[in-house]
């Protein structure tokens, strides 16, 4: 698909062309681009929030996506149990409170936004998506601006959720090493328009993963990147 | 409070004062007026012509609210709307409270609709731009995050969209009360045969300001009342969530 903006002196910038890719069904797929390539864009030409655009985007009948923002994006008047219960309405009492205990947030309920931690606001933006049961799981940058120690347990824990419940995520990042980390399949965007100029499968994931295939991984990554800014 | 009660009772103190002072009948005593407001009560003539007014408060207060609340959000929403419906607002806004009622009154006939009518028409304008400007002012990325989550419709509207218009809300609920209530006087002096306004008329042709402010002072007292029980609870309300500053 392509995508151009206006921008605001009136001349058109292309942001993304031939940008095309699939997502194979319950595993975890990370979109890896440095900032301002678009990554956001791609993203939300995928969920259907921008439909001004050029292309096709194709979701299995019945996909309910459950999002997580790079801001949390709560509703600062509701708490944060009701939060979680008005994106889903029809999820059980019991199964927000696991949810919710899954992710640490379990006694902070009854606050509202305004009163919590960003991390633990972005906690609660992640029990909101897996509230909805989703089977397509977005993320936009969900552990930026955190602690590295706190951004890789809530990454344990979102692997932990999506390996338990089997949903096709979404990662968006710009961190090469969190997407090595929690993906099956890694993206890379590049170039100006940009594109997907490279991809690769992760033969051995997450809990199987050896710190030297790491390393051979993230050398294979940065070769490529290395070739596309030569 | 306890300073506001003071300052209350100096203001009467005040008057008893200068009434002494005037010896006038056109300056009675604090007690004279409590007099013929106890006259007027009894015979149920007071309750009578309040109940009157205030139900035509209420009508056209909430007719106001809730098509200025509609169009505001439409034109903070929609630029073409905005375009189409500025002018219509600015007109509105720039004639005399006595034009519109003056109008109604010979247009549709001195009826409770016509006094009605005016007195939405006059408060309407106000209602409108103060909802524009919290429809502007809305969060995209709230709406966004509605959007992904395929939320219906009922749960945007009275979770997403109202409580960010709810300061803008109460703002207008507030300014748009003393407005109504203002102008329902007017209303009733020049074109109704009961409420607190053709009473004061009543009062006005034989110099009763006995009367007069038996009327005016209750009448008053209610909104004084409906200010600080209704109004100032719902702002608090409204805005629980804020982090408390102190």
């Amino acid at each position: 698909m392509r995508k151009a903006f206006r921008t605001a002196s009136g001349e058109v910038r292309e942001v993304l062309r031939d940008f095309s890719t699939s997502l194979a069904v319950g595993k975890i797929h990370a979109l890896v681009g440095p900032s301002g390539y678009g990554k956001t864009t791609a993203l939300r030409i995928v969920i259907g929030l921008d439909r001004d655009f050029e292309g096709m985007v194709t979701l299995p009948l019945g996909t309910k996506i459950g999002m997580v923002f790079q801001e949390p994006r709560l509703l600062p008047w509701r708490s944060v149990l009701d939060n979680l219960r008005l994106a889903a309405p029809r999820a059980s009492e019991a199964n927000l409170v696991r949810i919710a205990t899954d992710l640490g947030i379990a006694g902070h309920l009854r606050y509202f936004p305004g009163e919590l931690s960003l991390g633990l606001a972005r906690r609660v933006a992640l029990a909101r998506a897996f509230a909805v049961d989703p089977n397509f799981l977005v993320l936009d940058e969900p552990f930026v601006s955190l602690d590295a120690a706190l951004a890789m347990r809530l990454g344990d824990e979102l692997v932990a959720l999506v390996e338990h419940t089997e949903v096709t995520t979404l990662l968006v990042t710009h961190d090469i090493d969190e997407a090595i980390r929690l993906a099956d399949h890694i993206m890379l965007l590049g170039g100006r328009p940009a594109k997907i100029v490279a991809d690769f499968d992760i033969a051995f994931p997450r809990a199987a993963m050896t710190a030297n295939y790491a390393a051979k991984i993230k050398a294979q990554i940065g070769a490529v990147i290395a070739e596309a800014v030569a | 409070m306890l300073l506001r009660i003071l300052s209350l009772l100096l203001l009467i103190a005040i008057w008893q004062a200068a009434s002494m002072l005037a010896a006038s009948r056109l300056l009675p005593e604090p007690l004279a007026v409590v007099d013929v407001m106890l006259r007027e009560a009894r015979s149920g003539a007071l309750f009578f012509n309040l109940g009157t007014t205030l139900a035509r408060v209420a009508i056209s207060f909430a007719l106001a609210m809730f098509f200025g609340t509609l169009f505001g959000i439409l034109m903070g929403r929609s630029v073409t709307l905005d375009r189409l419906g500025d002018p219509w607002l600015v007109v509105l806004l720039n004639l005399p409270a006595l034009v519109i009622i003056v109008l109604a009154y010979i247009w549709i006939g001195l009826t409770d609709t016509a006094a009605i009518l005016a007195v939405a028409l006059n408060k309407l304008p106000n209602a409108t731009v103060t909802i524009r400007e919290g429809a502007r002012s809305l969060d995209a990325g709230l709406e966004e995050m509605a959007t992904v989550f395929a939320m219906p419709w009922q749960t945007r509207l009275r979770h997403v969209l109202l409580p960010q218009l709810a300061p803008y809300v109460a703002a207008a609920t507030r300014s748009g009360l003393s407005i109504v209530w203002k102008i329902v006087l007017v209303v009733e002096l020049l074109g109704r045969s009961n409420g607190v306004g053709f009473e004061i008329g009543t009062a006005f042709q034989v110099f009763d300001v006995a009367l007069l402010l038996a009327y005016a002072l209750p009448f008053v007292g209610i909104m004084l009342a409906i200010e600080s029980f209704l109004v100032q609870p719902f702002e608090q309300h409204v805005s629980r969530w804020r982090i408390k500053t102190a």
